[in-house]
């Protein structure tokens, strides 16, 4: 069983880092039909599908670890923590390598993607916080949605999704 | 981390001295006329005072000065050493200590009442002139006027020696306190301005000291500069001799002169020079140690690290490129990969000698720690230390220190009876505490050993019993007993005390060398004392393991947990499949199936096999699918997020790029045991 850590809610919401402009860099790539933005500044580097290891015991959520430059890496799918079904990997798919900071430990997390668009700039003017009813995904997992072009890209709030424990 | 600090450097340098010094002093104790140790002390009592006054430690140069000058009077034999000045200036010394490390806190009157016992200690029992106390950088000696003799000192110094620290001031200085002197300074050899490097040295001196002091101490003035000077005392007649000498000098260089020659030279030493490093390569010929240390390089351990990394990689890269030789046909490619096979292994080794240290640093400080212990209790304790040369990787040894602290303090506090106590025994007086380490394999084993009361197993089964650790009147083997006193909250209501009492359990104790991936065992003989092994592998970043298969999933297992492989028939396998035990010589062996336990959902291999892995005494199998060989493995640590996985204690990469996991062996075999106390309670 999983559950967030509700201790340090205020570091969690304070995910994202819009410029004075109130302009944000972002890289979109999609998961599942949905299109996703991480800040572009916590991108390392952008992987061709790598070998995994499986690590028997470990959540679903990270259950594998990739040899990224001679780094034991864990690889995660987000997909899980929005409770989408885990997906074939394609042509398209990607690995993005980012550094999360963990407990105050900066960490290079592989996270599994169906596909990498674009880098692009996102306006805080057009960013709603998530509505807090109607939603399929749990709302503390999402920073804010941006609308764009007739669609919603999600920045997840990724501290939040990467500080759950397991229920021992 | 910069290394250019030089309050840190001399910090470090101050601690090398305080080792030094104390080595030097706790010899003594057991000869107390041996006078190079007399030596030693004076010339590490010396050199931080020296150290401490260059680099703004005026409080800890005055105090030091005052031991220095206690040892100087030894050194001359005008006192004698005795045990009392040895412990006052051990007493001292941890006083230096922390004028080392906290110059700016506010040490009330410590320094006094110690150099008041220190001064007591000097004086034995006939307390005589009025000791050199007030003024702390008073000369070192004023013993009676004996017969005065005039010296001519001429004298000069090499041309870098104010880069290297040598202050010329300082020396006359030293030379105006033996006496009336007259000083001229010879500046013909000083080269125009426009050629003069400001930081060189042309200046020779020509000095007439008249002293009652005798001749060795002039060339105490220069002790620590004598290797590459030139010296040169002559003694004159007496005054009349004298006055002849110094109307030539003056005649020469009038001595305003020099004033102002030396006023400009604290100026000079001022400039950024990278005066840290100077005192330790300020050569002393007399000084072996340190002529020795002159010749090590510090280097942060954090560049050892990234070099460490690096090598790794290589190794990694270099198992890669033996797999396509190996696929190829190619013999060129072939011997070149088995030449860099080759010197990727020689530089992996030494790369690993660079971290090691050898265990008798650790041990050196025990014996201060025995000395004190033995004065607070009254016990008689000798300490005996055994293979100090064994090596170990420097990280490991930083961590041993607090645990074998405490596992000391432990034998002494609980182990060893007082003196009484151990006649009534028959035993000899003195209680004997055995620190030794040596290496085993991939393994250094360090055991402390006392020849004690031992441990009462009663009480510690009362102990365990009434604090709920285990159940009254459960079936312990003898080691599961002994290993309870490692259990957390298990301690005893005396180990509070100044003796114990730093904070640190025994509890502490096994999880640092669990964290070391090392294992503790005990025996214990009523009334023969105990023996507390810790078994620690050399090395946290490389070790050899054996790479075998679980499904398609690829593990690596510590060779030096691995007792033996053996394979498991496809009958006993089905024969077992109730009770997970095989028989391994008239002994049951309780197996895990990695297979079942990794859920990889693969079918079993035809031929599985049964690794014996084993931590000291416990021993379980784990069916495996394949056995690929023994592999190389440098350890990466998993992130964070696979903290809660304990059945791995780290991954590795393979020589395809992929990565495998390395099994937790101590967490499995907890495992297996658990398996089978499961398996006893349902049967």
């Amino acid at each position: 069983m999983i559950e967030a850590v509700q201790t340090n809610d205020r570091q969690l919401q304070s995910d994202t880092h819009w410029n004075s402009d109130g302009e944000l860099e972002v890289l979109t790539f999609d998961l599942h039909g949905e299109t996703f933005a991480l800040e572009a500044t916590m991108v390392q580097e952008i992987l061709d599908l790598l070998p995994e290891t499986t690590v028997p015991g470990a959540m679903p959520f990270v259950g594998s670890v990739i040899n990224f430059r001679g780094k034991v890496i864990p690889l995660a799918d987000i997909r899980l923590a929005f409770g989408m079904e885990a997906a074939e990997t394609t042509i398209d798919s990607r690995i993005i390598v980012i550094e999360l900071d963990l407990q105050g430990e900066p960490t290079l997390v592989g996270l599994r993607t169906d596909k990498v668009n674009e880098v692009t700039t996102l306006a805080k003017t057009s960013s709603e916080a998530p509505p807090s009813v109607g939603m399929r995904w749990r709302p503390d997992y999402i920073n804010c949605l941006v609308k764009r072009g007739g669609q919603f890209i999600i920045l997840p709030n990724l501290q939040a999704i990467f500080s759950f424990r397991k229920e021992t | 981390m910069s290394m250019t600090d030089p309050i840190a450097v001399f910090r470090m340098e101050a601690a090398e001295l305080f080792e030094q010094i104390e080595s030097g002093l706790l010899d003594l104790t057991h000869r107390l006329d041996d006078k190079d140790q007399i030596d030693a002390v004076f010339r590490g009592l010396h050199t931080l005072k020296g150290s401490g006054a260059m680099f703004g430690f005026d409080a800890l140069a005055a105090f030091t000065h005052h031991c220095e000058t206690a040892f100087d009077r030894v050194r001359k034999g005008e006192k004698p050493a005795t045990s009392e000045l040895i412990a006052a200036v051990l007493a001292a010394q941890d006083h230096m200590r922390a004028l080392v490390d906290r110059p700016t806190d506010d040490h009330g009157n410590i320094g006094d009442i110690l150099l008041s016992q220190l001064q007591r200690a000097v004086e034995g029992d006939a307390p005589v002139t009025a000791p050199a106390q007030t003024v702390p950088m008073e000369p070192v000696v004023k013993a009676a006027k004996s017969a005065t003799n005039t010296w001519r000192i001429r004298f000069s110094l090499p041309v870098n020696s104010m880069v290297n620290g040598t202050n010329p001031l300082g020396l006359l200085d030293e030379l105006r306190d033996l006496g009336e002197c007259r000083i001229a300074v010879n500046t013909s050899a000083v080269p125009s301005l426009d050629v003069l490097v400001p930081t060189d040295l042309h200046l020779s001196w020509d000095v007439t000291v008249t002293t009652d002091q005798p001749r060795s101490a002039i060339d105490d003035v220069f002790i620590f500069v004598l290797d590459d000077m030139q010296l040169d005392v002559e003694t004159l007649a007496d005054s009349s001799g004298t006055a002849s000498a110094e109307q030539t000098f003056q005649a020469e260089q009038p001595a305003p002169v020099a004033q102002a020659v030396a006023a400009i030279i604290p100026a000079v030493s001022a400039a950024p020079v990278p005066a840290p490093a100077v005192e330790r390569e300020a050569p002393s010929a007399n000084d072996a140690r340190q002529a020795k240390a002159a010749e090590n390089v510090r280097v942060p351990a954090e560049r050892l690290d990234e070099l460490m990394d690096r090598v790794g990689e290589l190794v990694i890269a270099q198992s890669r490129l033996r797999q396509l030789a190996g696929s190829s046909m190619d013999l060129q490619l072939r011997s070149v990969s088995e030449e860099i096979e080759r010197l990727s292994g020689e530089l992996r080794d030494t790369m690993m000698v660079l971290r090691m240290v050898p265990v008798g640093s650790l041990f050196g400080r025990f014996r201060r720690l025995v000395h004190d212990l033995a004065r607070e209790t009254g016990k008689v304790i000798e300490l005996v230390t055994e293979g100090e040369t064994t090596e170990v990787d420097k990280t490991v040894i930083e961590r041993l220190a607090d645990p074998l602290v405490h596992l000391v303090r432990n034998s002494i506090d609980h182990g060893l009876e007082t003196p009484e106590e151990r006649r009534a025994a028959g035993k000899d007086e003195a209680g004997k505490i055995m620190l030794s380490a040596r290496q085993a394999g991939g393994e250094v084993i360090i055991t402390i050993k006392d020849d004690g009361r031992g441990i009462d197993r009663e009480r510690v089964r009362a102990k365990a019993e009434s604090s709920g650790l285990i159940q009254p009147g459960a079936v312990l083997a003898d080691q599961d007993l002994l290993q309870l006193i490692f259990a957390p909250g298990f301690s005893t209501a005396a180990q509070v005390t100044n003796l114990s009492g730093r904070g640190v359990g025994m509890d502490v104790v096994k999880k640092t060398v669990e964290t070391l991936r090392g294992a503790i065992d005990i025996t214990s003989l009523a009334g023969q004392g105990s023996d507390v092994s810790l078994r620690i592998p050399l090395t946290l970043a490389i070790i050899d393991g054996l790479l075998v298969r679980v499904g398609t999933g690829r593990y690596v297992i510590p060779l030096s947990a691995v007792e033996e492989c053996l394979e498991l028939s496809l009958e006993e396998d089905l024969r077992s499949r109730g009770r997970s035990f095989i028989s391994l010589r008239d002994s049951l062996v309780p197996f895990l199936r990695l297979r079942d336990l990794f859920r990889t959902g693969t079918k079993p291999d035809p031929h599985q096999k049964v690794v014996v892995i084993s931590t000291g005494t416990e021993r379980v199998g784990m069916v495996v699918d394949q056995i690929i060989g023994d592999h190389q493995t440098v350890i990466k640590s998993m992130s964070k997020l696979h903290h809660d996985v304990a059945t791995f204690s780290g991954a590795t990469i393979l020589g395809d790029g992929s990565v495998a996991l390395i099994l937790d062996v101590a967490h499995l075999v907890a495992a297996g045991q658990q398996q089978e106390a499961q398996v006893r309670a349902a049967g």
